[in-house]
């Protein structure tokens, strides 16, 4: 894309490494049309969207989301509402820039129950990044099934970043080992915010406003910066070749990317519980 | 890269289909593959499904899926997208065809609310009879092709008055082939709302209604209709339907596909003047136009009856 970059001041070639991340790889016609005449879609599913319908469904969503965030569609709606302008082309450029990215890209895995068997992966020792994910699932109970199609994004391989960042997100869980309380779900959007720039993650962090007063002082003081200390020093995750790390040692992992295990959310929630639970007996026998 | 396009159809093959079942994928243009099936199968009669066009085979199951899907937020839905208005629609509608006022008054009255799943229609209808006619004597049967819909109104139906609720029925039925126990020349009243856009076979469910009617019934349907005469509002109410409902579809009942189907459904939907001959062909007698439109022909109330 950049011949002669050799001969462009550092300067411009940043300036014009941006405006390449704003605009999509794609021949698509960007020409401007409304609701009664969409252009074809660029994929099964695909809704192209005018500007007023994505600003529409941005804020909607947003705050249905903020309202009601068991609506897994509308965070994912949010996310892809938002990722347009520079935001996923950045981190689509992200992954055409490692090796292991663009092989992902070039691959297009799916995560799926069809594509990953869960059966096998309970069966790994207990340590590996396999065993780890599985656990997670049957601990939560959900299933690899549960992501929603990405919809709203018009250039056809930055569907498919939004949909493996999507679909990646559960891994991400296991790595680091937080829980899907909403505690546990506003810090990890914190750390993927650091790493990979989606808006929606950012946006996400919003909901520590709906956190309990001792959760909200406790995301303050240990898991944001801990958040953004991991997310902006770590390799970027988005170009992690999960299904090739299944058996590898969750560790050694997240030491080669850079991560440091946070405090295990789940044991403070459950020894906060337990001294309330006692706190509360006492209370009830000094009666 | 020559192995870029092969690869991409191999994990394509490998992706799981979404969860919304029957309305997952809306394609714009024919694929390749239903083109071949249809060729296989040989001469399949077509017809519309929203913008799509399938196998007739298809549309009942395509449209029970829809409604089974949206059955749940139907009543919130429709507020949504007509902004309250449908509850004006549908009073007039039923106090003008005053339901329950006989001559001489407290005589008995039999109908049938077609497609009446959710029992808008039907319990406007006990109403108007039992408290504003003062006529108890009246049977409404709700009947709707999808269980989903009919539970929704049995649920419903419970905070009525008891003296209403016995005048009550439910029937899972198919309009276009209404069950023997819908005899011939029974009913005093055929009403549909909302509900024959969705039909596969339109001409099928009017001759049965002109079956199941008594020479002198009527037979009232309330539909969404062509805003043409109104090109300015026309355009305002088109972005609406194609932009607003399928977003409010989504944020509120998390289902895109099912409203934009919705929507879709109402453009092919054929005009005023075109139905009212469909209605006149059917064996119905028709005053005037034949229509009345409401809201500028957003809605339209299409009344005929059968001869004597």
């Amino acid at each position: 894309m950049e011949v002669a970059s050799s001969r462009i001041r550092p300067a411009t070639r940043t300036a014009s490494k941006v405006c390449a991340a704003c605009t999509s790889s794609s021949t698509s016609s960007s020409r401007p049309f409304s609701a009664l005449n969409r252009p074809p879609p660029s994929y099964p599913g695909h809704v192209p969207l005018t500007r007023v319908e994505r600003a529409g469904l941005a804020v909607g969503s947003g705050v249905m989301s903020l309202l009601n965030p068991y609506r897994h569609d509308l965070i994912a709606a949010l996310g892809e509402a938002t990722a347009t302008p520079y935001f996923i082309y950045r981190l689509r450029d992200a992954m055409l820039s490692d090796p292991t990215g663009r092989r992902i890209l070039r691959l297009r895995p799916r995560i799926s129950s069809n594509t990953l068997s869960v059966e096998k992966l309970r069966q790994l020792p207990a340590n590996t990044v396999g065993r780890a994910y599985v656990d997670w699932l049957d601990r939560e109970g959900v299933s690899p099934d549960t992501r929603s199609q990405v919809r709203y994004i018009d250039d056809e391989e930055c569907a498919y970043v939004m949909q493996r960042y999507r679909e990646c997100h559960d891994f991400y869980h296991a790595v680091t080992g937080l829980p899907i309380v909403r505690e546990g779900e506003v810090a990890l959007k914190a750390f993927e915010f650091a790493n990979t720039l989606i808006p929606m993650t950012g946006l996400s962090m919003l909901a520590v406003a709906t956190l309990k007063p001792s959760e909200r002082s406790r995301f303050w003081s240990t898991y944001f910066p801990w958040a953004v200390r991991n997310g902006v020093r770590s390799r970027e995750v988005i170009n992690v070749f999960w299904e090739e790390e299944l058996e590898r040692d969750v560790g050694e992992l997240r030491a080669e990317l850079g991560i440091e295990r946070p405090p295990d959310l789940r044991e403070i929630r459950q020894r906060e519980r337990e001294e309330r639970k006692r706190q509360k007996e006492m209370q009830n026998q000094g009666r | 890269m020559a192995a870029r396009p092969a690869l991409r159809v191999c994990a394509r093959a490998l992706r799981v289909p979404t969860c919304r079942g029957v309305v997952s994928t809306r394609q714009f243009s024919v694929s390749c593959s239903r083109l071949n099936a249809s060729e296989s199968r040989g001469e399949e009669r077509k017809t519309h499904f929203g913008y799509e066009t399938i196998n007739e085979s298809e549309k009942q199951s395509r449209v029970a899926g829809v409604f089974t899907n949206v059955a749940e937020s139907y009543d919130k839905m429709n507020d949504l997208m007509s902004l309250g208005v449908h509850r004006l629609w549908k009073d007039y509608f039923v106090s003008s065809l005053n339901p329950g006022a006989t001559n001489p008054i407290g005589q008995p009255q039999r109908v049938l609310d077609v497609a009446g799943g959710t029992g808008d229609i039907a319990f406007r209808m006990l109403h108007h009879s039992h408290v504003l006619n003062g006529n108890p004597n009246i049977h409404v049967t709700i009947s709707d092709i999808n269980p989903a819909m009919l539970e929704v109104g049995r649920q419903r139906s419970l905070s009525l008055a008891a003296q209403q609720q016995s005048s009550l029925s439910f029937l899972e039925a198919n309009a276009e082939k209404l069950p023997s126990s819908i005899p011939d020349n029974s009913l005093d009243l055929y009403t549909v709302a909302f509900g024959i856009r969705n039909f596969t076979d339109m001409p099928a469910a009017l001759r049965e209604a002109h079956r199941v009617l008594r020479p002198g019934g009527v037979f009232a349907c309330l539909e969404f209709s062509k805003v043409d005469r109104f090109p300015l509002f026309n355009s305002v109410y088109k972005q609406w339907s194609f932009s607003a409902i399928p977003l409010i579809g989504q944020l509120v009942a998390g289902d895109r596909d099912s409203y934009q189907y919705l929507v879709e459904s109402i453009e092919r939907f054929p005009s005023q003047e075109a139905f009212r001959d469909m209605i006149v062909g059917a064996g119905f007698e028709v005053a005037g136009d034949g229509y009345e439109n409401l809201t500028g022909g957003i809605a339209a109330i299409h009344r005929g009856i059968k001869p004597l």
